[in-house]
């Protein structure tokens, strides 16, 4: 590791001065560390943000305003993610363990880099590390490459839980950079890679996520859950996931939501599957005929084309569980295909 | 000191062998004082850091030295250029059990992870950005990775020195009596031990002493491979190893980075520690390599093997030989008129393979127990019944009878636990909701090695006793049921014995692997305190001030730290009272454990694993949600102990079936999971409900205690039975471990 220096931030303004090209925000660290030890980014200088005051989960008009320091743990627990937007909570208590969701925090995660190998290993080209080095992953190992939105220039995806749950629920990320305030849908944070290169970041160096917006979830609350398909029962990465909320009135669906996630480099929103969906009865034909929409353009970007299978199932597999209601309390295996111990 | 366990903190269920009993190190261990290799800090120490090989075929052009030696901080950086000098080659094999290793011999890369650089400085964060500014250059060779990358050969010995082939019977003749012929191919994957505490060492001398603290699991065998390298005399040399943070093998064998620790400290005066970084642990410190498996199988209409072939191909390195022997698991277990095992071998540009827990017996049983399920379908007879239908009677690869098997009564203790009457026959016909539900079995077999071990054992004027053996406890116990045996060799109470162990001024226990090592160093100690107890009986009998005078032909039992006459249970004496009579402040005793001649049984721990899954249909994960074992390996010492090695081995399998795999990048031939995030194992939540029965076993041959092995008996069976419940679930035949989601869609 670099030899660096570290600032603690005691007000947003002192953290978005201290922030320099090569500094980088220190939240819980889990990821930022892990990446710096490995010799993947080098920042010289840290910018400590776990003083500032964004530890609150206020509601508004129905939603929620969640700082973005707020620990992965505790945003899982809090009464009204468990009420009103159980995908959420589903999801994060799906990623990773008990003592990284301590110290984990809400910026982080969706912040969080790819777990693409290739960018792991400094030794590797990799367009997203090193703009204009090319593309290690491409002709590797691609088991958790996209399907989605990829291109030559990079075929990576965004690893976190969280995010597919907040895309599906509209959620907003707010931002605070030296010219004041801006705001980005979770849906469109992370730029998809272009003919060219792996995107731009979707931050400036001196920017500060502050709060992810969630709006009132509406008819949509009690049924809405998160899949993830993973190699063991906790403690993995998604194979691919899925998260899925509807509101259905009279045996109709209403509103429909659907995000996929291992698939893209950013969580991946189906709208036309969305779109299908409204007025139509919640049937598991009425489900893969809106997976097969949700997949579409889906193209293995190597040696992982089960994953488009696999993906149009856990969509599926989302939908009719968000149609069957949230359980009232979250089962012992979150966001398991196992739910419980036994059940399908 | 660490190795003298004076902890009173361990539950007891009961007196001494036989009993349950809590790990004697357990207060230690969960309040973080028991001192492992890398938490000593001498004073002075500095911290040493290797850098590696980012290609896995080449050579290294250039090191930035300059750079590394102007980060603050770093004392000295060692390359071939300046290392100083060994007596011998790290690329001599200097005894059998010794591996060809890297220290810094040449600027040769033989696989990515390698050593080409030691960086020594004054704390950890330098020595180790000292390493990255290296920034090697090399020049590379296309690596052969892989089974299909690599360069195949026929080697001359397999494992340790063992035949690669055994032919036993008459191959064409069974064959052509036979109804059906049966192949399964089978592949497994690379995996490495992953130890929870990575290899360490920290070293230092004293003028021409050296003391190093390093988890090893022959501490013995360690001190003479140091002492060859370095060219001085054992005797100047201390290895402390009193824990081990899990070894499964890969602490067995010494590695380069040890070596090039204290030679810095000899060069620095000072002393250094190295500790691996999980990346690290990727290459000079043994893995099991991948092996592609062909089982034939030939069945006669009575539904009995008449011919068994197994042939193993397996990859190991450029530049030595260990041959994973995945086809000897099928000399002893079903009996069969014929059977031939061979191994073939591809050498790639990898680390060398070396022992992991059941080398050979875990990958060959895996898929032997796949292939035996086909074979029993095929014949449209039940699993545990054709199993049972071709029981062996007597060792199939050597005709001698086995020293004791309670198979039988395993798998029907397990069976009846698991409920497996109701199986039915055809795969994909249980339901669980919308998961399909699968049950498996197979047999589990592990060797009943003893080697070699010595034990001092010592009465105190008290009657209290110290014995002293270099054992080494891995977290599986061994301080706990050695000193069980010991106390019972003693008759004393074990809270009057103090154990000693765990350094290598210690008499030699010998290796702790092979799951032979409670049998050879506990019978070693039982030894020592039997002489000990033989020459306090000579004591008393010849004292006519003892009750015990003249009990000679009825001789006299040691029991509660008193010797009692066998034929008058009233006329007993103190331990205390015969050596204050006779004047002794000490009585020693020596004892040796090790197995005299060739056996003249074959000698096998034996167990029946039944495994539950569910699958999912659509998505193809799989959950291992009941696993139950029997297994009988003689006299259970600890059976809280045993039980514990019994599940560690069952969940190993869930690994080995499911999970464990190290990928390559054949491109590069570095890893693409070289750390816990990628490199998955088994956590609490795959493991819903799992059990391990012991079934009773009395051997009078394996030697003097009854005692066989439970370390990895449990991996055995395991994998095997979860691969065939999985095809009884889906329908769908595992063609490679671990077995991938993606597989089963
Ligand atoms: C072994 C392991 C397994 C894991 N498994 C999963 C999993 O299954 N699912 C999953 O979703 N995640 C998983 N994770 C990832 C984990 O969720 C992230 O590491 C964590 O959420 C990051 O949060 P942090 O606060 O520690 O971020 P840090 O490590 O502190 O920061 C991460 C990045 O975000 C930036 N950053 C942090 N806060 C802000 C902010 N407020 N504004 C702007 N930039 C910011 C940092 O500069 C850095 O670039 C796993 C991690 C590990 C190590
Ligand atoms: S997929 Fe993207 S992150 Fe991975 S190596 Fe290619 S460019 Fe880098």
């Amino acid at each position: 590791m670099n030899l660096f220096e570290y600032t603690r931030a005691e007000t947003l303004d002192a953290a978005m001065s201290a922030a320099t090209q090569d500094g980088a925000i220190l939240a819980g660290g889990t990821n930022l560390l892990d990446l710096m030890k490995i010799g993947v980014i080098s920042p010289t200088r840290l910018i400590d943000i776990t003083r500032l005051p964004l530890h609150d989960i206020e509601e508004h008009d129905g939603g929620l305003l969640i700082g973005a320091m707020v620990r992965n743990a505790d945003l899982a627990r809090h009464p009204v993610i468990l009420s009103r937007f159980p995908a959420v909570a589903e999801a994060l208590l799906s990623g990773a363990s008990a003592q990284l969701r301590n110290a984990a925090s809400t910026g982080g995660n969706i912040m969080q880099q790819t777990r693409c190998s290739y960018f792991q290993d400094p030794l590797s080209p990799c367009n997203r590390r090193e703009p204009g080095s090319g593309c290690a992953a491409i002709g590797g190992e691609t088991r958790n490459h996209a399907i989605l939105g990829w291109t030559e220039a990079c075929i990576a995806t965004h690893p976190s839980d969280l995010c597919v749950a907040l895309a599906a629920y509209d959620a907003v990320v707010e931002i605070a950079g030296p010219d004041g305030l801006r705001e980005v849908p979770m849906e469109s944070f992370h730029p998809l890679p272009d003919a060219n290169d792996a995107g731009p970041a979707p931050l400036q160096s001196d920017e500060i996520i502050t709060h992810i917006r969630l709006p009132d979830p509406g008819g949509m609350a009690r049924n809405a859950r998160y899949v993830k398909l993973r190699e063991r029962t906790s403690f993995a990465f998604a194979i691919v996931s899925a998260a899925a909320a509807l509101e259905i009135q009279d045996g109709r669906i209403v509103q429909a939501r659907l995000a996929l996630g291992g698939v893209a480099a950013r969580p991946w929103r189906a709208r036309a599957a969305e779109k299908a969906l409204a007025g139509q009865p919640p049937t598991e034909e009425a489900f893969a005929r809106a997976a097969d929409l949700a997949l579409e353009g889906a193209a293995p970007s190597g040696d992982n084309r089960a994953k488009i299978t696999l993906a149009r199932r856990i969509a599926i597999r989302a939908l009719i569980r968000a149609a069957a209601g949230t359980p009232d309390r979250l089962p012992a295996l979150p966001a398991s295909v196992f739910e419980g111990d036994c059940n399908g | 000191m660490a190795d003298v366990m004076n902890i009173q903190g361990h539950v007891r269920l009961g007196s001494n062998a036989g009993q349950s009993m809590t790990r004697r190190d357990g207060v230690l261990k969960v309040t973080g004082r028991a001192t492992y290799a890398a938490d000593n800090r001498p004073e002075g120490v500095l911290h040493a850091v290797t850098a590696t090989a980012g290609i896995a075929r080449g050579r290294v052009t250039h090191l930035d030295v300059a750079a590394a030696e102007a980060h603050p901080g770093v004392v000295k950086v060692y390359t071939p250029a300046n290392r100083p000098d060994l007596a011998v080659s790290p690329d001599e094999k200097i005894h059998g059990f010794a591996w060809r290793t890297e220290a810094l011999q040449d600027d040769t890369v033989r696989y990515a992870g390698q050593p080409i650089a030691l960086v020594v400085a004054e704390t950890l964060e330098a020595a180790t950005e000292g390493a990255r500014l290296l920034a090697p250059r090399y020049d590379a060779d296309t690596p052969r990775i892989g089974l299909d990358g690599g360069v195949p050969f026929q080697p001359e010995t397999v494992s340790i020195g063992a035949s690669p082939t055994l032919e036993a019977g008459d191959m064409d003749a069974a064959r052509a009596g036979a109804a059906r012929h049966l192949e399964t191919v089978i592949e497994t994957a690379a995996q490495y031990h992953n130890a929870l505490e990575p290899h360490a060492i920290t070293a230092r001398w004293t003028g021409d002493r050296l003391e190093i603290d390093t988890p090893n699991q022959a501490i013995g065998l360690a001190k003479q491979s140091f002492a060859a390298y370095l060219g001085i005399d054992p005797a100047q040399i201390l290895i402390r190893s009193p824990f081990l943070g899990g070894g499964f093998g890969s602490k067995a064998i010494l590695f380069g980075g040890q070596l090039l620790a204290i030679l810095a400290a000899k060069d620095l005066d000072r002393p250094v520690k190295l500790a691996l970084r999980r990346e690290q642990m990727y290459g000079p410190v043994g893995h099991r390599p991948a092996t592609r498996q062909t089982l034939k199988l030939d069945i006669d209409p009575q539904g009995h093997i008449s011919a068994l072939d197994h042939h193993t191909i397996a990859v190991t390195s450029s530049f030595d030989d260990f041959i994973e022997s995945a086809s000897n698991a099928s000399h002893s277990v079903y009996a069969t008129k014929a059977m031939r095992t061979t191994h073939g071998a591809v050498r790639a540009d990898t680390g060398t393979p070396g022992p992991m827990r059941a080398p050979g017996e875990a990958p060959g049983s895996a898929a032997l127990e796949v292939a035996i399920d086909d074979a029993a379908y095929a014949m449209g007879f039940d699993p545990l019944e054709f199993r049972l239908r071709n029981y062996a009677e007597t060792d199939p690869a050597t005709g001698m009878q086995f020293s004791s098997k309670a198979l039988r009564e395993c798998y029907a203790q397990a069976a009846e636990a698991f409920a497996w009457k109701d199986r039915p026959l055809e795969p994909g016909s249980m339901k669980q909701g919308r998961l399909l539900k699968g049950w498996g079995m197979g047999t589990a077999q592990f060797p009943c090695p003893m080697f070699q071990a010595a034990a001092h054992a010592t009465l105190r004027a008290d009657g209290s006793a110290v014995v002293e053996t270099s054992a080494a406890d891995m977290g599986q116990g061994a301080w706990t049921s050695l000193a069980q045996i010991a106390a019972d060799g003693l008759g004393i109470d074990i809270d009057r014995l103090e154990f000693r162990s765990g350094q290598s001024s210690l008499p030699d226990a010998g290796v702790a692997g092979g799951s032979g090592h409670t049998a050879t160093a506990g019978t070693a100690l039982f030894n020592a305190g039997a002489d000990t107890i033989r020459q306090l009986a000579e004591l008393a009998l010849n004292d006519p001030a003892s009750p015990l005078f003249g009990a000679d032909n009825a001789g006299v039992t040691a029991r509660g730290g008193r010797l009692y006459r066998n034929d008058d249970d009233t006329r007993s004496e103190a331990y205390e009272d015969i050596l204050a009579r006779a004047g002794l402040d000490l009585l020693r005793g020596d004892g040796k454990g090790a197995r005299e001649g060739e056996p003249e049984r074959a000698m096998f721990s034996h167990g029946g694993v039944f495994a539950e899954v569910l699958v999912d249909p659509d998505l193809g994960q799989v959950r291992v949600s009941r696993l139950i074992g029997a297994f009988a390996a003689g006299r259970i010492v600890n059976p809280h102990l045993a039980r514990s090695q019994l599940l560690g081995g069952m969940i190993w399998g869930i690994g080995f079936a499911l999970q464990e795999e190290a990928i390559h990048d054949v491109r590069t031939g570095r890893f693409t999971n070289a750390d816990l995030a990628g490199y998955h194992i088994p956590v609490n939540a795959d493991v819903p409900m799992i059990e391990a029965l012991t079934v009773h076993e009395d051997d009078p041959f394996v030697n003097s205690l009854g005692i066989k092995g439970v370390g990895e008996l449990g991996v055995t069976g395991t994998v095997g039975a979860i691969g065939n419940a999985v095809w009884h679930a889906t329908g769908i035949r595992p063609k490679r471990f671990p077995i991938h989601p993606e597989s089963l869609i």
